[in-house]
């Protein structure tokens, strides 16, 4: 519970000094609008890594939610 | 604090049509044609355990204004040996296959593998990405997957809230699924000793279900013109039979030597956390993509993971991106190498991707994007996985994966 406040302190802080970041306007994303700054440019390898780690490790998610179950013995 | 006003006009359209582009697709080809995503992934643990066959293939296509729909088919193939979670002796050792009809025998100083195991899987899913307001965008998807002893369904809903001239976007989600086992030859009882054929184990049904629940609240920040960073947080549930049916334990008298085997039981509830960072910086065409998630449960998990890629561009859409993993996990409470005869714990399991471990990753990908569209590319990855205490054997695998994506 500490860390969900946490969490949501951090980021309500970040959507109200939105200006504490160098603002970048609609014109300027040239850059991050490329496919390989995109975080789900490449969906298949994350599938792919995400299903290899949750069948051989205890840990799984963090980037999303969901996804589908599989027995993975 | 700056309160700045929407664009209008001319900045208005522009900054409509960078969005369109930050969606991935331009709209001139958009509206008719079909993103195709397809992969092969073969995973080998070596020619004595598991080998992994796994075709992908995701497709996407707009409906028009930044709504999309998709669906993505994955079919898994199986074959090979899995550690079934007795320890390695000096003595041979002998075993009942889970279905009780038969058995088989491990040599002295081999951890011993269950060969019976082969599976098949489908998993299908379903997408839809719709904008709800001008800066409000909600994702639905649905998930189906079958195996001869494993079913899952699942729905999964997304909203993303965009603010500060669209630099940063608030996302929450939740997602539920309801999954149900079938084991062969039925659910053993937990803890009950591994009987000998012809002797049949001690079952407690046929069937048994379980459900996960998880919830997650994320911000993702435009730092600059070249630097994306996320922050996010999940929370998950899962409830009902969570106990691995194929896995053992083996059973260690006063003298050290293994007396027995019996089934292993785990826990009907875990509260599963995490929060996760990532930030992607472009150098002047080179990415950087790194990762940390730390993880933690309420059976006494804890892990780091720590993932980095560097994409180095080589010059004409060819590129090279070397990957490193690292993972480290603490042992689950009730996580045991063996049993000692005689003990009663309420709960145990030697399965060792409950105990103290780390698991390292080296890969290679090379890619040629002949456009944004259309893109061929090939990684090789190497894994290890190792005991912290240096007790079970390492596992190494070979990941290879072929990818194209192409308009159709």
């Amino acid at each position: 519970m500490r860390m969900l406040i946490a969490s949501a302190t951090l980021g309500l802080a970040m959507v109200q000094s939105g200006c504490a970041f160098e603002p970048v306007q609609p014109w300027d994303k040239d850059v991050l609008a490329q496919r390989k700054m995109q975080l789900e440019g490449y969906p298949l390898d994350t599938y792919l890594d995400d299903h290899i780690y949750f069948s051989k490790e205890a840990s799984s998610g963090g980037q999303a939610v969901g996804g589908g179950g599989c027995g993975c013995n | 604090m700056q309160l700045k006003k929407e664009p209008k006009s001319v900045r208005g359209a522009l900054a409509l049509a960078t969005c369109s582009l930050l969606a991935g697709t331009s709209p001139a080809h958009a509206a008719k044609e079909w993103e195709v995503d397809s992969a092969v992934l073969f995973y080998s643990e070596g020619s004595d355990r598991i080998s992994l066959v796994e075709p992908v293939v995701g497709l996407r296509k707009a409906l028009g204004d930044d709504e999309y729909v998709g669906m993505r088919i994955v079919i898994d193939a199986l074959t090979g040996a899995s550690p079934n979670g007795a320890i390695a002796t000096d003595a041979v050792q002998t075993f009942t296959t889970p279905s009780g009809d038969s058995s088989y025998t491990v040599q002295p100083g081999e951890t011993p593998l269950d060969p019976s195991f082969k599976d098949h899987r489908i998993a299908l899913n379903g997408v839809w990405e719709k904008p709800l307001s001008e800066r409000l965008k909600g994702v639905f998807s649905a998930n189906f997957s079958t195996e001869y002893d494993y079913q899952s369904m699942g729905v999964t809903a997304t909203l993303a809230r965009d603010f500060n001239n669209r630099n940063t976007t608030l996302s929450a989600g939740a997602s539920y699924s309801a999954d149900t086992i079938e084991p062969v030859g039925g659910t053993p009882v937990g803890l009950a000793s591994m009987p000998t054929v012809p002797a049949v184990k001690q079952t407690q049904g046929a069937s048994e279900d379980k459900t996960v629940t998880e919830f997650l609240v994320g911000i993702t920040q435009v730092l600059n013109r070249r630097t994306l960073m996320q922050f996010n947080y999940t929370h998950g549930m899962d409830d009902g039979y969570l106990t691995d049916p194929y896995k053992l334990l083996s059973v260690v008298n006063s003298a050290g030597n293994v007396s027995g085997h019996r089934f292993e039981k785990r826990p009907e509830e875990r509260t599963r956390q995490t929060v996760f960072w990532r930030t992607l910086h472009q150098f002047t065409e080179d990415v950087l993509d790194v990762s940390y998630r730390y993880y933690w449960d309420d059976w006494g998990v804890s892990s780091h993971t720590l993932d980095t890629r560097y994409r180095y561009e080589l010059g004409g859409g060819h590129y090279l991106q070397p990957h490193v993993r690292l993972y480290q996990q603490s042992a689950a409470d009730f996580y045991r190498f063996s049993l000692a005869e005689g003990a009663t714990p309420t709960h145990a399991s030697a399965d060792y991707r409950l105990g103290d471990m780390t698991t390292t990753t080296f890969g290679l990908k090379y890619g040629f994007a002949v456009s944004e569209d259309k893109e061929y590319s090939m990684r090789i990855e190497y894994m290890n996985q190792s005991d912290d205490n240096r007790r079970f054997e390492d596992v190494d695998a070979i990941i290879v994966q072929a990818s194209y994506s192409f308009l159709f």
